[in-house]
């Protein structure tokens, strides 16, 4: 038997104990349904409040987050969460506010979300903004309906193909697939550039279009983009940009002036909506010109113009060869949108340009703080972001025990085996709302580690040693496939 | 307003190491004239501005709980969330974490979604439960598209009830825009629709058929009938189901259905003016690889401790790109948690009263709005906390009548179903007292 560190809320349960109780009722009894339709029994734990909050008190602190320590996991953007949005997205009028109320009654959260969609499209250079796509997969899903739908309706139905990068993200090549698209990888070049001639290659009639993100996953900003973008325009293809790195280019190059056709945010990257252990994100997609029709519905519009004296009237559209609905009412608001517009307000353009410059200064100390103790295979100035390869010369030490040795570092490790044409990817995001001291810590750390890696190897791959729980059995997780627990007087008869 | 901890000197002193002169030089790879464009946004704002203007923009929106009565449903649900479930939320070990990728350092969040996987599957009465959707409408949508995978895209039809939330079924054509699918069933002109009625659209071509549970009128249909008729021609069967509901009926699971999901926004999620939410999908065991989304798996540690990892991730699109189950990456974890801690602190008995408030309540307000003259209760199945008031004007005139008195009154069922002008879906929570519904009632009296 396994040692049990904190029983499931399911072995917490005993019978007959309560918690929140709900008032009594103040209308007549009606008979319920015919038992037929009733359930037999509702298999679920019983609990005091004391223990709902000691045991979840209890699994926060198995928990590493940003609010405890630097957390640089490339990609990911785990900035500082300022807490002045965990109040603004609680307000009431935000809170309880029901999705279908007529316009009249919602002006606030209206000119909001109106407000948000100007303010993104002014900072990514992009002619409309949807705000409804929940995440940043989400967003690359309505992006490339949209695109699809863009050639559908010109009548050019040869277009199957999209051009992704070898060193993209997997949600790019996934949101591909759920429309049946044929992926064409084309590599990168050995400055960690679009391979041109291969894209060349690839190019032609039967081209959607392509999927790029800039700053690539190496942090790399193409420095051939212009001559990407106007390739893939050339053979009648649509440009996509991946804004998952977004936060190296706010107020320092605008997406749509490179001539991208559409481009997703993640407002739980750049804009500061914390990830909540795996969202709620929030993932807007801005479009050029071209595609302004083919947004999803409803997006915010003004419906009755103001003066002087009245505001407008903000209320739905619906453009004329939309895509459709892609989630149920009008997108992540109260813990997306609101937190993100506190934070815009809050920094300006003056503001926002400093979040890039520092994130790309904070990436950049780092790597030359480490040049030369770790191999960088594209080493340039980077942007928000490097990679390094975790593996030395002569020794079976991989990226993963690094990655574990960190933790007893007191660090979260950064992000590991991504992108997959680095081997042995150690891709390391710092963000701007990381002070210096900080930085030589890890960098320390890491200098220290790599020294590890020679004189005490088995630190390495003993660690971590010093957390609350070591390396887990992800085969067993695998094999045995217990995804989930019953009340202990259940477990017979459900296993 | 700045979060960024570096005084000049220590920027300065960074350049240096770096190797360039100042922040602007770090951009040289950018064309030169795209470079540094100025943003025509609003000045900077200090956090005590920015809390006064987001106060005044919130507080200029009519909500449910200072100004209006509201009887509103139809997708989102006006409940009560018991304090400790935001004290829980607000918690920075929990929202400041990302998904758990290195499980030695985020065993809270991994038994949370463990935990509330087992919720959902209790609840459901299915085998496996994912870690969550965006929201109700994308999880049916990727039932949709496990169905799809299970067939290989060798079945093509998809039949589904016009009973279903019609933004569920937008979204599902959204969705399927790639796979050249075939419907049937989903005509919005057939309301009366039964299950029964449904068993005749279903044939061998049937990948799917799509139910909701209470369905979107509120009726209460047992499906096993259905479902059996659906499994005699190999195909499965996706129940939506409210979760509230669930805490009272019969389990769809106890119904046989393959795959169930919904929104759990209901389940200590604010309404939060539609988002975001928590999209629940359950399933069987069998169909567990054609699953989207993430799965959290109980295992053991090297010291031989009790823990959690993210399992089966060679479905998903960080491995399997393309050929993915889905492209789902983040997903709405804190909000799982947050929906386990409501059931936990509610616990079974809580929820059971929910339940019971949300049934008694609504059938009172039935039972008086009914003996209005000029309205009526327009279906006689039973039903659990929405049902559908017939009038004699269309229901957007009653509507803007309650509004002018205060009232969020129901759905327009006119909006989504050309022959139901005169219907509205009304709902009734444990929020809404005796006193809210005698005046809904007398307020239409004297219409
Ligand atoms: C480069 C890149 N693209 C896309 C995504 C997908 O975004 P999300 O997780 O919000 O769906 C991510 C995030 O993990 C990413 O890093």
């Amino acid at each position: 038997m396994a040692n049990i560190i904190e029983p499931t809320i399911f072995e917490l349960s005993s019978p007959g104990r309560r918690g929140v109780k709900m008032p009594a009722s103040d209308v007549p009894v009606t008979a319920l349904p015919p038992k037929d339709l009733l359930r037999s029994e509702l298999p679920l734990p019983e609990l005091a409040e004391v223990d709902v909050v000691r045991h979840y008190m209890k699994l926060s602190k198995f928990n590493y987050s940003v609010d405890d320590g630097f957390y640089p996991l490339g990609s990911c953007t785990m900035k500082y969460n300022p807490k002045i949005n965990e109040d603004t997205c609680r307000l009431p009028g935000f809170l309880f506010t029901h999705p279908l109320q007529p316009i009249e009654t919602v002006q606030g959260n209206l000119a909001l979300m109106f407000e948000m969609q100007e303010w993104l499209k002014e900072i990514s250079g992009f002619a409309g903004v949807t705000l409804q796509p929940a995440a940043g997969a989400h967003g690359e899903f309505t992006g490339v309906l949209m695109m699809a739908a863009y050639h559908k309706l010109r009548g050019d139905t040869k277009r199957t193909k999209m051009l992704i990068p070898d060193a993209a993200h997997g949600t790019n090549p996934a949101s591909v697939g759920m429309l049946g698209m044929q992926v064409v990888t084309i590599p990168s070049d050995d400055r960690g550039n679009v391979d041109l001639e291969k894209l060349k290659a690839a190019c032609d009639d039967t081209v959607v279009g392509m999927m790029l993100t800039n700053p690539n996953t190496l942090g790399m900003f193409d420095e051939n983009i212009e001559k990407v973008v106007n390739m893939v325009k050339d053979c009648g293809g649509l440009m996509y940009g991946d804004g998952a790195n977004l936060n190296a280019l706010l107020g320092i190059v605008r997406p749509g002036d490179l001539g991208f056709d559409v481009m997703h945010f993640n407002l739980h990257k750049t804009f500061s909506v914390p990830h909540g252990g795996g969202g709620p994100g929030s993932g807007p997609v801005g479009v050029s010109q071209r595609l302004v029709d083919f947004l999803p519905s409803p997006l915010i519009g003004i419906v009755e113009e103001g003066d002087a004296d009245t505001a407008p009237l903000y209320g739905f559209v619906s453009p004329k060869n939309t895509i459709g609905r892609m989630k149920a009412f009008h997108g992540h608001f109260g813990g997306g949108l609101v937190r993100s517009y506190t934070y815009i307000a809050m920094h300006g353009p003056d503001g926002l340009k400093d979040i890039s410059q520092y994130a790309v200064l904070n990436a950049n100390y780092l790597q030359a703080r480490l040049r030369d103790t770790y191999h960088i295979p594209y080493d340039r100035i980077c942007m928000h972001e490097f990679v390094m390869e975790g593996r030395f010369e002569g020794s079976d030490i991989r990226a993963l025990d690094i990655s574990k040795r960190l933790m007893d570092y007191n660090f979260h490790p950064p992000t590991n085996y991504f992108p997959l044409i680095v081997s042995e990817a150690l891709m390391i995001e710092p963000t701007e709302t990381e002070n210096k001291d900080t930085l030589d810590r890890f960098a320390d750390a890491l200098i220290k580690i790599a020294e590890e890696a020679k004189t005490q190897p088995e630190l390495l791959h003993n660690a971590p040693s010093t957390t609350q729980f070591g390396r887990m059995d992800e085969v067993k997780a695998a094999r045995e496939l217990v995804l989930c627990c019953w009340l202990p007087e259940n477990y017979e008869q459900m296993t | 307003m700045t979060y960024i901890p570096i005084s000049p000197a220590e920027r300065d002193a960074m350049l240096k190491t770096v190797g360039v002169k100042s922040l602007d030089d770090l951009f040289d790879a950018i064309p030169k004239k795209h470079r540094f464009p100025e943003l025509n946004l609003p000045a900077a704002l200090t956090e005590m501005e920015a809390a006064a203007h987001l106060s005044e923009m919130a507080s200029s929106n009519e909500n449910v709980r200072e100004h209006l009565i509201s009887f509103l449903g139809a997708g989102a649900y006006h409940h009560y969330v018991p304090s400790v479930v935001d004290h829980m939320l607000r918690r920075g070990e929990f929202y400041t974490a990302y998904t758990p990728y290195q499980p030695e350092i985020s065993q809270g969040t991994l038994q949370a979604i463990f935990e509330y996987q087992s919720l959902m599957t209790n609840l459901t009465g299915m085998e496996v439960s994912n870690a969550s959707h965006y929201d109700g409408a994308t999880a049916t949508a990727e039932a949709v598209n496990l169905a799809y995978a299970q067939y290989r895209g060798k079945r093509k039809k998809i039949v589904m009830s016009p009973t279903v939330n019609p933004q569920y079924r937008e979204v599902i054509r959204t969705y399927s825009q790639g796979m050249g699918l075939e419907e049937a069933g989903d005509d919005p002109t057939q309301t009366e629709v039964t299950p029964e009625a449904m068993i005749a659209h279903i044939d061998e071509s049937t990948m799917l058929v799509v139910v909701q549970y209470p369905d979107f009128f509120g009726r209460i249909f047992d499906y096993t009938k259905l479902i059996n008729a659906a499994h005699e021609k190999g195909a499965l069967v996706c129940v939506v189901a409210n979760p509230t509901a669930l805490l009272m009926l019969k389990t769809p699971g106890d119904m046989g259905a393959d795959i169930v999901v919904g929104e759990a926004q209901p389940f200590g999620i604010p309404l939060w003016y539609g988002g975001p939410y928590l999209g629940f999908f359950t399933t069987k065991k069998s169909y567990v690889h054609k699953m989207a989304g993430r799965l959290i798996g109980e295992t053991v540690d090297s010291r031989g401790n009790r823990s959690y990892v993210l399992t089966l991730t060679a479905r998903e699109q960080h491995i399997k790109r393309e050929r993915a189950t889905s492209n789902i990456c983040t997903n709405q974890g804190l909000l799982a948690l947050g929906c386990s801690v409501y059931m936990s602190v509610l616990g079974k008995q809580g929820l059971q009263e929910v339940a019971n408030l949300c049934y008694q309540k609504a059938h009172y307000a039935a039972a008086e709005l009914s003996k209005i003259d000029g309205f009526g209760l327009c279906h006689t199945e039973p039903f659990f906390h929405e049902f559908v008031l017939c009038c004699s004007k269309p229901a957007s005139e009653v509507n803007q009548y309650l509004l002018d008195n205060g009232i969020l009154g129901g759905y327009d069922l006119g909006k989504d179903y050309p022959d139901m002008q005169n219907h509205l879906l009304v709902c009734v929570t444990e929020m809404n007292s005796k006193d809210e519904i005698d005046t809904l009632v007398e307020i239409l009296k004297e219409m």
